[in-house]
């Protein structure tokens, strides 16, 4: 399939504004995650929120998109130079020969959540001023960037879970390589509410500690909330070297449960073995794994099975969520930019706060920053309903 | 965008007094007269009994429409499928807001995974035990639109057949005063691609400036106007109509859909 070259690429985490901030957090092997003291949410869990989100205040004219959510896209657009490159990309191509494909799982939900706790005594009303495509719909996050542009080409919101926002870069590929558009702004952002901290502790899904991926104690994730953009292009016949391209994708279903992965996670290596088969390449071909890697018991499991199943044990991974969190619907698009940084600079991030590896898991599972030069890497993203997606990166030789 | 195309095996359908696409082909070519009536939810026989006790409205529309489509032929394990919603579950998003804004926010499992938009594809992928790609679109009024440019793109690039599965319903109050979709409707489509299916109905699309046009029967230009997955109606009236043509529809606020109909 068409390989896409990530031209831009921007993140806003909890680990700082901007790729400077991302860059210098995993080089230190710092987390970002801190005791829950989100809203009025009394659980005993650790997150990863982003701090300034309140100060920022969007343009006078898209006020009505007003929300925690579309404060942190504007946020994180306004880093790294990606404003003036989409500016540009709109003079070159034209408004109309540019998609949006943004992953969310919430939306702008916490407004609603919010508003229920203000219903009209009398009628049960909502809140006035209360605006529900400007941000509680799905698609919200999607039409604030492309009005904020001004572009006209398609666009829309995916949102398959905790794999939206990896899915958004097959989306693209997809619509790039079948000539109906030359460029596109991909991404993910997801933000912190009430559903998804309850509903994962309904689920007995947090843990009490920061997450511990792959530790043989880890007991659940930590919810955190971020924006990650990357502006992609088809990728030239000869790119420049060191230019980051989309190699793969590959997508799959697990049809097995809502809520819990396949214990072999054959999804999961089905989206993996398809990624590898898009880029035409082999299992042997991949220098480092970001892996999906959210803390749960299950997860890890399933997904040490399925990278075993398909590359053994001697490919070096890691997953980043013991910094990051679990950003759930912008994770895809925040790894693959941590996945792009990995092969700029050769650092492959250990996977923080394990104090003792699951010996049944059995990978080359990184507990400390290691460099080595990086062709190419794999991204991992798994979602409820079983939606998988893999993404295989490289960098131009 | 240029043109996509594709090819039409199978249509299903479902709204306000319109049982099945059989039905609905009656009403549009006007050989029936239509009779307004709630949109009737077939339960969801197709799923295992765990998953059909937990089985919302949506997601018993969106199967409900995708098996018709499906038809006796079409082996579902094989088809990926683009499914695309403006809203998801209502009732279910409504009693979460309800939970979280009292003072018991113990929220249940199933509610909470039902709440993601893509629960309709995870319902349908156990159903029919599908296992290739599947992706949930919201293009919020646009969704039919987005949701039949991703399955033609996917077919651009080599996929034999997408299953397109686009449904609305509406909100319980008070988010229905926000959101004022009248009721229940859903179509699907299954596309395949053209060089395989000379004989079939056959679709272009492209991006157009031209103003939708409204459907002529007051009824279905009602739904148009005000249920999401209804803005395919006009494409649905040429395909029952056998008729050949132009039709315009409604998609983003910067840009409708031409769609070329070929009967």
């Amino acid at each position: 399939m068409t390989a896409l070259h990530l031209t831009h690429f921007t993140a806003t985490s909890c680990l700082g504004q901007g790729l400077a901030a991302t860059r210098a957090a995993l080089g230190q092997a710092r987390s970002g995650l801190a005791p829950c003291d989100f809203e009025t949410v009394d659980l005993n869990t650790y997150i990863g929120a982003v701090a300034g989100i309140d100060d920022i205040v969007l343009p006078h004219e898209l006020q009505r998109f007003d929300c925690r959510n579309n404060r942190l896209a504007h946020m994180a657009l306004m880093h790294d130079g990606f404003e003036a490159a989409v500016r540009s990309a709109i003079a070159r191509f034209g408004p109309r020969r540019i998609g949006v494909f943004l992953g969310t799982s919430t939306s702008g939900i916490l407004t609603t959540e919010i508003a229920y706790r203000h219903l009209d005594p009398v009628n049960g009303a909502l809140p006035p001023g209360f605006d529900y495509k400007g941000t509680h719909n799905s698609f919200s996050v999607v039409d604030y960037v492309g009005q904020l542009f001004g572009l006209a080409g398609p666009a829309v919101a995916l949102c398959t879970a905790c794999s939206s926002s990896a899915k958004v870069f097959a989306t693209a590929q997809r619509m790039i390589g079948a000539g109906q558009i030359d460029a596109a702004i991909v991404g993910g952002v997801d933000s912190l509410c009430l559903t998804t901290l309850y509903g994962f502790h309904s689920l007995q899904l947090t843990s009490p500690e920061p997450c511990r991926p792959f530790d043989v104690a880890r007991d659940g994730l930590s919810i955190s909330e971020a924006a990650a953009f990357a502006l992609v292009e088809r990728a030239p016949t000869d790119p420049d070297p060191g230019a980051i391209l989309l190699l793969g994708a590959g997508e799959s279903s697990d049809a097995y449960h809502m809520s819990s992965p396949h214990p072999d996670g054959v999804g999961a290596r089905n989206a993996m073995s398809a990624a590898l088969t898009d880029a035409g390449l082999a299992p042997g071909d991949v220098d480092y794994i970001n892996l999906h890697g959210t803390g749960t018991p299950s997860n890890d499991s399933a997904e040490s099975r399925a990278v075993l199943a398909l590359f053994g044990e001697a490919t070096p991974c890691s997953s980043t969520k013991g910094a990051t969190g679990h950003a759930l619907g912008a994770a895809g698009a925040l790894e693959a930019v941590i996945c792009a940084l990995a092969l700029e600079s050769g650092l492959m991030p250990g996977g923080l706060n394990v104090r003792q590896r699951d010996p049944q898991l059995g990978l080359n599972y990184l507990t400390q920053n290691r460099h080595a030069p990086l062709r190419r890497v794999l991204s991992n993203s798994f979602g409820f309903g079983g939606a998988n997606c893999a993404l295989l990166f490289g960098r131009a030789a | 965008m240029s043109t996509l195309t594709g090819c039409i095996q199978g249509i299903g359908m479902l709204g306000p007094g319109i049982a099945d696409w059989q039905a609905a082909r009656a009403l549009l070519a006007s050989e029936q007269p239509y009779v307004a009536a709630p949109t009737v939810l077939p339960p969801p026989a197709v799923l295992p009994p765990a998953e059909r006790r937990r089985a919302g409205r949506v997601i018993r529309l969106a199967l409900a429409v995708g098996a018709e489509a499906l038809g006796a032929s079409a082996d579902a394990r094989l088809l990926p499928t683009v499914f695309t919603s403006s809203g998801g579950d209502g009732d279910n998003c409504h009693e979460l807001c309800v939970s979280l804004a009292s003072g018991d926010r113990q929220i249940s499992p199933t509610r909470f995974h039902n709440s993601v938009h893509n629960a309709a594809a995870g319902y349908w992928s156990i159903a029919y035990d599908c296992t290739r790609a599947s992706t949930s679109l919201c293009a919020g009024d646009a969704s039919f639109g987005a949701g039949l440019v991703e399955a033609l793109s996917q077919l651009a690039c080599g996929a034999p057949a997408v299953l397109l599965l686009a449904y609305d319903a509406n909100y319980p109050q008070p988010l229905y005063a926000m959101r004022p979709i009248p009721d229940a409707f859903g179509v699907a489509l299954l596309l395949v691609a053209p060089a395989s299916a000379p004989d079939l109905p056959r679709l272009q699309v492209a991006l157009s400036d031209a103003p939708a046009a409204p459907m002529e029967q007051a009824a279905f230009e009602s739904m148009r106007a005000s249920i999401p997955a209804a803005r395919s109606l006009p494409l649905l009236e040429r395909l029952a109509q056998r008729r050949a043509g132009t039709v315009i529809l409604d998609y983003l606020d910067t840009a409708r859909l031409a769609v070329e109909v070929q009967p």
